[in-house]
């Protein structure tokens, strides 16, 4: 394999890897104060794209995609709020099947609203032809965009998780919801936050990714099933192994294509995501006496 | 009274009974089953609306030899499975006379024999060949063969001189039969095939494969047989790998969407295409102009967007019962013996000619090869 081939390979690894790394990312904020998996994050995604769009027709793109991500952000408090919030003791299946729910409610509206036709944003620099060359490897500028804003977002939010009384609020409620209370944290708040907050990086991610994947009003499924994969790969709750595991995962993906058929791609993601589970069911960086005291 | 009163009610809810049953006689029953939501919603969505509008056109006009159609349209959602069960809803429950569609070659394939057991015509969109080939006696197709498009395309290989192509399709029933055709079909051509891929119908970014591909040296073309917007991924990043090679796409990219979907990256992409996409530049005696032109400009008016080949082929589907059913009446039996009588019979796709052993009815010719200049399809003259 030529050096320019393995770059190119890295570049279209790392572009795979980062956009699961931001799902499951979003996945991790939500599992780490409520305890349960939000199937609709892939939905938060496909909104982000969607009304960036829309808000396009109105607004330069810098102004579109903020309003996207901050409509998307009172979407998510709004879903928190209406159907999480007001439940008393739920269990996990509960609000594991009220998400599900909602993914398939947030898909048919869009359907509606959007239709069925592939929608995209523009290229943020350049156009489709454009490209870049990275070490004798050509990409597209927006490759270097996706990957730069999930960087910058994984930047953001370990500060805002380390460095933040609301992200160490938010943190402390994760460890433990009981103790948090006795320290006076409105848990139910942190709780609308952590939607808020992934809610809004999904919809970051998925207005940056549009001009390349393109955005339709089922987009999300697919993702969510990745990023679900790439979360579970780096040990739920945890957002940094998020990102090594989905960059693990694309990038093996992106390699994969050399030896074997395309076609085998998924399949190869899914015997990763099994072995894992079969191996170690808390993840490749998580700890199986943490994930013992968890419920789910 | 009170006696009068229920008496009364109850002779006219016989007589309402009676005129309802009586109307209902009267009414042609046509079935569709076409995959109006979901992934193929792109074929089935125009589909679906071409036919709303043509049996509003015929029952405005007084319905066929005065007799009104009545159309049962179910949505698939572009899964086999609803279709069998829709299909066996509308023949047992609905009894219609002829259903149109499905809109894919997979869910065409999934009712097939379910049409030859019920004796019942079943007039397909979707254009696999082996929708045909072997011939089922009731089940027809409008679409041009895949192969036509496969052979237009390796004509214009031999022309350019380039001998040796990756082919890349998607996991669709269309990408599939279409691999299976080039294939087949390519030493004709003394072509040879050095790289084939399977794509997902959802994938999102597809540079690893295309590096793949590119990084063989002996590839001369590329050919790129989809029919979902994944197509367009391909494209743009076969452009963005910095890689001028010539694309061709199949007959699936006749859709101006995944033109804008690809961008500039679009631009000087050769396929082969029915003449819908060029109904204005006919000349003025073409068979096919006028009825070209007229659906384009109808369609468009009334639904507020472009007219596509898709649309088209529940146009010809229609054109075809409605012939059928004005030479045979609404029976089943007749109106199948009618189709395969139909002879030098414009529609959008082309000329049909049918018989006992062609139930595609065209032929080569109902191919132009085209390409994208500006943005927009344009015929092809080999730059």
């Amino acid at each position: 394999m030529t050096v320019e081939l393995f770059i190119q390979y890295l570049v279209a690894g790392i572009t795979y890897g980062s956009i699961y790394a931001i799902v499951a990312i979003g996945f991790n904020i939500i599992y780490n104060t409520t305890g349960i998996i939000n199937f609709a994050q892939g939905e938060f995604v496909m909104l982000g794209g969607m009304l960036s769009i829309t808000f396009l027709q109105l607004l330069p793109l810098p102004a579109a995609i903020a309003l996207a991500v901050l409509c998307t952000m009172a979407i998510g408090a709004a879903i928190e709020m209406l159907f999480i919030r007001w439940l008393v003791n739920p269990g996990v299946l509960r609000m594991i099947i009220i998400t599900i729910g909602l993914s398939i409610l947030i898909r048919e509206a869009a359907l509606h609203i959007w239709g069925d036709n592939v929608h995209s944003l523009p290229y943020f620099i350049g156009n489709e032809v454009s490209t870049i060359a990275v070490l004798g490897a050509r990409v597209s500028p927006q490759v270097l965009w996706v990957i730069g804003v999930c960087a910058l977002m994984v930047v953001f939010l370990n500060v805002f998780f380390q460095a933040t009384s609301v992200g160490r609020e938010m943190r402390a409620c994760a460890a433990n919801r009981t103790a948090a209370i006795l320290c006076g944290i409105d848990t139910r708040n942190m709780v609308t936050l952590s939607f808020v907050l992934s809610a809004g990086i999904g919809a970051l991610a998925g207005a940056v990714m549009s001009p390349i994947t393109y955005t339709q009003y089922d987009i999300g499924t697919g993702l969510a099933i990745k990023g679900f994969t790439v979360a579970i790969l780096g040990g739920l709750g945890n957002s940094l192994a998020a990102v090594a595991a989905g960059l693990l995962l694309g990038i093996i993906e992106a390699f994969s294509v050399s030896i074997v058929p395309l076609a085998f791609q998924d399949a190869i993601s899914i015997a990763i995501l099994l072995v894992i589970l079969f191996v170690r069911p808390h993840g490749l960086f998580g700890s199986s006496a943490a994930a013992g005291l968890k419920e789910f | 009274m009170k006696g009068l009163m229920r008496k009364t009610v109850t002779a006219a809810a016989a007589a309402c009974l009676l005129l309802a049953s009586s109307a209902w006689a009267e009414t042609i029953k046509l079935g569709a089953v076409l995959a109006v939501t979901g992934p193929a919603s792109f074929l089935g969505g125009p589909e679906a609306r071409t036919l709303e509008m043509l049996v509003e056109e015929v029952n405005a006009k007084g319905g066929i030899n005065g007799q009104k159609i009545e159309l049962f349209l179910k949505d698939t959602a572009g899964s086999p499975e609803k279709a069998i069960s829709l299909a066996k809803q509308l023949l047992e429950e609905q009894q219609v006379v002829t259903v149109l569609g499905p809109s894919t070659s997979g869910e065409t394939m999934s009712l097939k024999k379910i049409f030859e057991d019920a004796r019942t015509p079943l007039i397909s969109c979707a254009a696999a060949e082996v929708i045909v080939d072997p011939v089922a006696s009731y089940v027809f197709k409008t679409p041009q063969n895949d192969s036509f498009a496969a052979r237009k395309i390796f004509m214009e290989m031999n022309r350019m001189g380039a001998s040796k192509v990756a082919v890349l399709v998607d996991n669709s029933g269309f990408g599939k039969a279409g691999k299976e055709q080039i294939l087949k079909i390519a030493p004709e051509y003394k072509i040879e095939v050095v790289e084939a891929e399977v794509y997902d119908a959802k994938a999102t970014d597809l540079s690893a494969v295309v590096a793949k591909i590119k990084a063989n040296p002996a590839v001369q073309a590329v050919i790129n047989w989809s029919i979902v917007p994944a197509q367009s991924i391909v494209v743009k990043n076969i452009r963005q790998a910095g890689w001028d090679v010539p694309i061709f796409q199949s007959h699936g990219f006749g859709n101006i969407k995944y033109v804008e979907a690809a961008g500039a990256a679009a631009e000087g992409v050769i396929f082969p295409a029915g003449r819908l996409l060029m109904a204005d530049l006919l000349p003025d005696g073409h068979p096919q102009k006028a009825l070209l032109v007229k659906y384009v400009k109808d369609y468009e008016a009334k639904y507020k967007e472009t007219a596509s080949t898709f649309g088209g082929h529940a146009y010809d589907a229609f054109m075809i019962f409605e012939k059928a059913v004005t030479v045979a009446g609404p029976d089943k039996e007749k109106i199948r013996a009618a189709i395969e009588g139909l002879k030098d019979l414009p529609g959008t796709g082309g000329i049909f000619n049918f018989s006992a052993t062609d139930h595609g009815g065209l032929a080569l010719d109902s191919f132009e090869m085209m390409t994208v200049k500006d943005g927009k399809f344009v015929p092809y003259t080999g730059k």
